[in-house]
């Protein structure tokens, strides 16, 4: 199984699958759109290396390594 | 849910505005009401209560600004106040008549979710699609009429900072306020409305009538939600067990919360926005795409990012400096217009020391909170200070803060209180209050003139490599970063004891640059100054004048009066010899520079002249200075000074220095002329007075030792790196968290810490020299 983590290079796409876990922090994501059939691409990295920039349905997400994780994806 | 009330055109209707963040909420706001809001925090809360007002078509409306937010699910206390007051449970708001929901229409789909939440609520509703120009110019079509039929709402297209289409908004609120609320979009099974009726009924059962709809669904989709927690302490476990089973019944029919409601919502938001939005195959590359790549840019993004923080923080320095300088000069000259005008006796000085000086020590300020607060809305409005935060966040997070935290303490270098204003926008509690309690310890300018007489006074000037490296300039770097060095440890302390929980979540949304709105950001700028001067401002001049007091009475003044009076006569008939001598010292610096030894000579045979003259004067003054050290000495503060002299002697203090820093509670650099008033040289002096310098080395314990050493004066300014001597910074965190409890706090950790700190580096210092 694969997570955001697992997209390194710019312009990598995903499909979400699922993101683990029921608590705030993974609310938090899915309220930010990212549920399950959402295409996801990454856009880059901070300079020291995290957080990580995406594009999600249309708009720019910051996110940490440590929450990327918890979202698995289906690389496209 | 409030029953339907026919609108009344004689009432004033109450509106709440909601939106994401980025939408461009408060331009809208402002558009809608002009300059003039109410601000103030709602009770047990740090969120911002903000009313403005409006007349349209002879109606008045009360437009509430809700906090922007992604969703309507409150996990805490600060953000269940939107939800109160949508509700219309929140007393000092009242009824709510209509809804303003703002959502971005370059980013619809995502602000869609929180609209859909909006319209659970039941409420009449107005959505505006604001930033429609730059949906435009990304070659997006949205089919407005399309979509207010399916949502059955108003929806007005919006340019809110070209101030377009704002009659339509206040047109369509009018419309709506006060009729029959929308339907809810339903936007799950049928089986979830199924058990919010059930619950529902429960609630009535257990005594807990008329339950609004969206309160059931809240209960049924949080687990461990703010709602729920505010319902179990009335029905302790019945209430959680019951929401157990319902949501485990949810679960057996495919419904499974919480990650159901974020499913079906997104879902609803594509269903609806099928065949009314059209977004380009082929994602334009905008303008916006192009910057961000070189200000995220591994090196150019740095470079750029340490450039924009020097030119800040350099222009705040060069452009509040004269500024303030303005002030204080100001303060002198109202201050001696006022001595001119009365006898010396305790009104005057009470006038001139307590109220001038009070009211000068929070206008003082006000230059760098003005300057700070324009570019931080600068950074925030050009949508630059996400990609701050992006930026440093790898390097916050070594101490658990995020990178939010980054501008608010940088900015506290220049002066807390700003800082401490910004931390604002940090969403997270614990993270803001973390960086509220440890920005006092970022070295303010405040405490410049204490390291600079400490400086001066005790260390030699020693310099190297050609004089660009100074001893003095050394310590003064040292000094700065002594306070931002202990922070570290401090802020991870406090996230690892009374902050303790999981590292919050960087999600943050990255908005696209655009042009900052001049508006907008002079409005910031205006709003934290008053904010300042209004709420912190009172306070620090209630404490100024009991320092005041404190210092000046029970001691008989009238001799000092007498002796003050003929100071003033005195000058007054020697006015001419005292302008020669001013005029002759400066000619006679100028020729030191040049130096030609005739012409220097004859300007010091002069100088001698009027000096002599002028010594009468001088006596008085040093017996008028004599008097108000001994009044000092015998009043309350000085009575206290020698009281709590056994606890300052540990870290090699006297009573005077305990005094000093007695006295400069109210702000750090008083201790500068509070010395001087000590030492018998008047309170005008400043920190470089050679003067004051002479009487800190020749001052001496009653054995004859010297009071003054290189350890005591590391110890001195040691103390003043960590405490928290200043009240506006105190009064500031009072505002910005509701309480006095974390005011307090402060007090007490950075005082603690400073006297900690100050002890054992005196030991260490006099161990070692």
């Amino acid at each position: 199984m694969h997570t955001l983590n697992d997209l390194r290079q710019a312009g990598q796409r995903g499909l979400i699958v699922d993101v683990t876990g029921d608590d705030a922090v993974s609310v938090r994501l899915m309220e930010m759109g990212l549920t399950e059939g959402a295409d996801i691409e990454l856009i880059g990295f901070a300079p020291l290396g995290d957080p990580a920039e995406f594009r999600i349905r249309g708009y720019r997400l910051s996110l940490r390594k440590a929450e990327a994780s918890r979202v698995t994806i289906e690389l496209l | 849910m409030p029953a339907a009330v026919p609108a009344v055109s004689t009432r004033s209707l109450t509106v709440a505005v909601i939106g994401n963040p980025n939408t461009g909420k408060s331009t809208i706001f402002t558009a809608l009401t002009g300059m003039h809001s109410l601000i103030g925090n709602y009770p047990g809360v740090t969120v911002e209560k903000k009313i403005g007002n409006f007349r349209h078509q002879q109606q008045d409306v009360r437009l509430v600004d809700l906090p922007g937010t992604y969703s309507l699910s409150p996990r805490s206390l600060d953000e269940m106040v939107s939800v109160e007051v949508l509700l219309g449970r929140q007393a000092e708001v009242g009824r709510i008549d209509a809804v303003i929901c703002i959502a971005d229409a370059s980013n619809l789909e995502r602000n869609l979710y929180l609209v859909s939440q909006v319209l659970d609520l039941g409420l009449p509703t107005v959505l505006i699609l604001n930033m429609w120009d730059v949906a435009q110019s990304r070659g997006i079509t949205i089919d407005v009429e399309k979509l207010s039929q399916t949502l059955g709402i108003p929806v007005i297209p919006c340019e809110a900072h070209r101030h377009r289409q704002i009659d339509a908004v206040k047109d369509a609120v009018l419309s709506v306020a006060g009729k029959a609320g929308v339907e809810s979009p339903r936007v799950f099974p049928a089986v979830f409305y199924e058990e919010g009726k059930q619950l529902g009924s429960q609630l009535q059962e257990w005594g807990e009538p008329d339950v609004p709809f969206y309160v059931t669904e809240r209960l049924l989709l949080d687990v461990g939600g703010q709602i729920e927690s505010s319902f179990a302490a009335r029905f302790s476990t019945r209430l959680t067990e019951a929401l157990a089973a319902a949501r485990e019944r949810l679960k057996a029919s495919g419904f499974r919360v919480p990650a159901a409601e974020a499913k079906a919502r997104y879902a609803w938001s594509r269903q609806v926005l099928t065949g009314i939005m059209v977004v380009p195959q082929q994602q334009q590359v905008t303008s916006s795409d192009h910057l961000d790549r070189w200000l995220t840019h591994k090196v150019f993004g740095l470079a750029a990012f340490v450039l924009i923080m020097f030119v800040v923080f350099q222009s705040i320095s060069t452009l509040a400096a004269p500024v303030m300088q303005l002030c204080e000069a100001g303060q002198q000259i109202v201050g001696d217009w006022v001595s001119s005008l009365m006898s010396p006796g305790p009104f005057r000085s009470l006038l001139v020391d307590g109220v001038i000086g009070g009211v000068g020590g929070i206008l003082v300020f006000l230059p760098q909170i003005c300057f700070l607060f324009f570019f931080i809305a600068l950074l925030e409005d050009c949508g630059y200070m996400a990609r701050a935060a992006f930026l440093m966040d790898k390097l916050m997070t070594k101490v658990g803060l995020s990178g939010k935290s980054f501008v608010p303490l940088m900015s506290s270098f220049a002066c807390a209180i700003p800082g401490i204003m910004a931390t604002r926008t940090i969403e997270n509690r614990r993270d803001r209050m973390v960086t509220i309690l440890v920005a006092p310890l970022m070295s303010c300018s405040a405490r410049f003139p204490v390291y600079t007489l400490m400086i001066a006074a005790f260390f030699p000037d020693m310099a190297w490599a050609g004089g660009w490296i100074t001893l003095r300039g050394v310590l003064i770097f040292v000094m700065t970063f002594f306070g931002a060095f202990v922070a570290i440890p401090v802020a991870w302390l406090l996230k690892k004891t009374m902050f303790r929980g999981e590292t919050p979540p960087f999600v943050m949304e990255l908005p696209s640059y655009k042009w900052p709105s001049v508006h907008i950001v002079l409005l910031r700028v205006y709003e934290s100054a008053r904010a300042f001067v209004i709420r912190a401002g009172t306070l620090i001049f209630a404490t100024s004048i009991l320092i005041w007091a404190a210092s000046y009475f029970p001691g008989d003044h009238t001799e000092l009066n007498r002796l003050q009076e003929q100071v003033d006569e005195t000058k007054v008939s020697l006015n001419t010899e005292i302008s020669e001598k001013a005029e002759l010292e400066k000619q006679k610096s100028k020729l030191s520079e040049k130096g030609s030894a005739p012409e220097l000579a004859a300007i010091e045979q002069k100088l001698a002249a009027v000096e002599s003259k002028l010594e009468p004067l001088e006596a008085l003054i040093t017996t008028k200075n004599a008097m108000s050290e001994h009044l000092l000495e015998t009043s309350y503060l000085g009575r206290f000074g020698k009281t709590i002299e056994p606890a300052v002697k540990p870290l090699g203090w006297d009573w005077r220095i305990g005094v000093g820093v007695l006295a400069s509670f109210p702000a750090r650099e008083v201790i500068v002329s509070t010395l001087g008033t000590i030492y018998s040289l008047g309170g005008d002096v400043d920190e470089a007075d050679s003067g004051l310098q002479n009487a800190l080395r020749e001052s001496k314990w009653p054995d004859n030792r010297p009071v003054y050493s290189i350890p005591v004066a590391i110890s001195i300014m040691v103390f003043f790196a960590l405490c928290a001597q200043c009240v506006s910074t105190l009064m500031v965190i009072r505002r910005e968290t509701n309480s006095w409890g974390w005011p307090l706090f402060t007090f007490t950790y950075m005082t603690v810490l400073a006297y900690i700190g100050a002890f054992l580096a005196y030991r260490l210092f006099a161990f070692l020299l």
